[in-house]
């Protein structure tokens, strides 16, 4: 077996040190090594968007990144999204909505639209469903999530 | 995911000698998005892993009156922020743009997209139509390859032991020129090409001739195809319909698709024609609006 590795990164703004196989990707190593359970796994393949953190600011699907190259990144998952448990404005728009029935795509869907919006602060309906293109939902029909973004739109650019 | 061992080497001789160490058995990574997915499902079992992305060469985007170098390892979302691409190389952009969805772009490289190999890889024509040249590193010292002659078949091509793409070179633009990528599919985004085509066209200072013009096809392959003649067939030619049309012909005569769950025979290759008569006429319409280039 390859040898494993000590990888530090700033996770949700604290520096982390883990140890892992070279063949484990983040999404394994968030979720069973550092009991981040937010991070949900759907598709495994890179399709589906569940998995969706940010890697030194840009989202990508946890299940395609390999833990060891996080070593000295900053990654943001959901998370960090609510510290000290107040729910992010695009949470709270989530639950106003009505935007989620099983929730398993729900974490990537905001740390999604949280990427939209700071890049975007003023999105048309087409740049939102063209930003969330890369996150499956198969419950809402994407309209209530939309709208949800809609709502949120404005509250959480970059000050 | 089968045990596998990394390296993340920071200069190209050092990855060199690791691919080649492994006899085979190492590969080299850019963004992952298709490698990881790959070992995962058991289609690729190295041994190694090369992470290229921590090489400077690879990382390079630079455009200048020599043209534009775009290191192997550059993310699609680098290309399509970038202004001067959009400009003077759109069709990148344009293929840079549709590559998975916003996630994948944050990492998927175009050198990656080109080294996959797929038959309808969505950059691929792009980089012919734009007349790019592969720069390969080996055991031997660099090469350089045309991007037409680097796929060989599905997943295959020039590369040989040790080897790996270093970066890719575009020529300069002139004035007057402009260039285009659209793909088939039945969704809005995030599929695979039914058909791809790219396009760049030259034309003259009047805006009314073609001075000349290269086409690639994707999809309608074993790999992505350069329709050279249906370029020929544009140079000295009026800008016209009837003009694009006996382009469009040429390449739909050279397409040898595959009947699948995305498209038939015929339904590619009547595709292959309204898609290169498409691309070309937004070849064009980009080439009467860029007033100057970045050619000395």
């Amino acid at each position: 077996m390859a040898k494993k590795r000590i990888v530090s990164a700033n996770i949700n703004g604290k520096q982390t040190e883990f140890l892992c196989e070279p063949r484990q990707t983040l999404l394994e190593v968030l979720r069973d090594t550092l009991d981040m359970t937010g991070t949900k796994e759907g598709c495994s393949n890179g399709n589906c968007g569940a998995c969706t953190v940010r890697l030194d600011g840009r989202p990508v699907v946890s299940c395609l990144v390999l833990a060891v190259e996080a070593d000295g990144a900053d990654v943001e998952t959901i998370e960090g999204v609510a510290p000290g448990g107040d729910l992010h404005p695009l949470q709270q728009a989530f639950l106003n909505n009505a935007a989620l029935q099983c929730g398993i795509c729900t974490p990537g869907f905001i740390m999604q639209s949280k990427c939209l919006l700071e890049e975007n602060p003023n999105p048309s309906e087409h740049d939102i469903r063209f930003y969330l293109a890369g996150n499956l939902c198969r419950c809402t029909g994407y309209d209530k999530i939309v709208r949800a973004v809609q709502e949120a739109a404005g509250c959480c650019g970059k000050s | 995911m089968r045990d596998f061992d990394y390296a993340a080497p920071t200069s190209v001789a050092e990855a060199v000698k690791l691919l080649q160490d492994h006899n085979g058995s190492a590969r080299p990574m850019a963004g992952g998005t298709d490698l990881i997915d790959q070992v995962r499902v058991g289609r690729i079992s190295p041994d190694l892993v090369v992470d290229i992305k921590k090489i400077a060469e690879l990382n390079v985007l630079q455009i200048g009156s020599d043209g534009l170098h775009v290191g192997a390892a550059v993310p699609c979302y680098r290309l399509y922020h970038d202004a001067m691409i959009k400009d003077l190389y759109s069709a990148l952009t344009d293929s840079a743009s549709i590559i998975g969805g916003i996630q994948i772009q944050s990492r998927a490289s175009i050198g990656g997209n080109l080294c996959n190999s797929g038959p309808a890889a969505d950059s691929t024509p792009s980089l012919i139509a734009l007349g790019a040249v592969a720069v390969i590193a080996g055991p031997q010292g660099n090469r350089e390859v045309a991007v037409e002659d680097f796929c060989t078949g599905p997943g295959k091509n020039v590369l040989g032991r040790g080897e790996f793409l270093v970066e890719l070179k575009f020529p300069a633009r002139s004035a007057n020129s402009g260039s285009a990528y659209q793909r088939f599919i039945p969704r809005n985004e995030m599929d695979i090409a039914v058909v791809g085509v790219g396009a760049a066209v030259q034309l003259d200072a009047s805006g009314k001739n073609f001075v000349s013009a290269r086409i690639a096809l994707g999809a309608v392959a074993a790999k992505p195809l350069f329709a050279a003649e249906a370029g020929k067939l544009l140079a000295g030619q009026p800008v016209s319909v009837e003009t694009i049309q006996k382009a469009a012909e040429a390449a739909r005569a050279i397409a040898t698709p595959i009947d699948d769950m995305r498209g038939t025979v015929e339904f590619r290759k009547h595709v292959t024609g309204v898609l290169v008569m498409r691309v070309v006429q937004q070849a064009v319409e980009r080439a009467l609006k860029t007033k100057s280039g970045n050619a000395p």
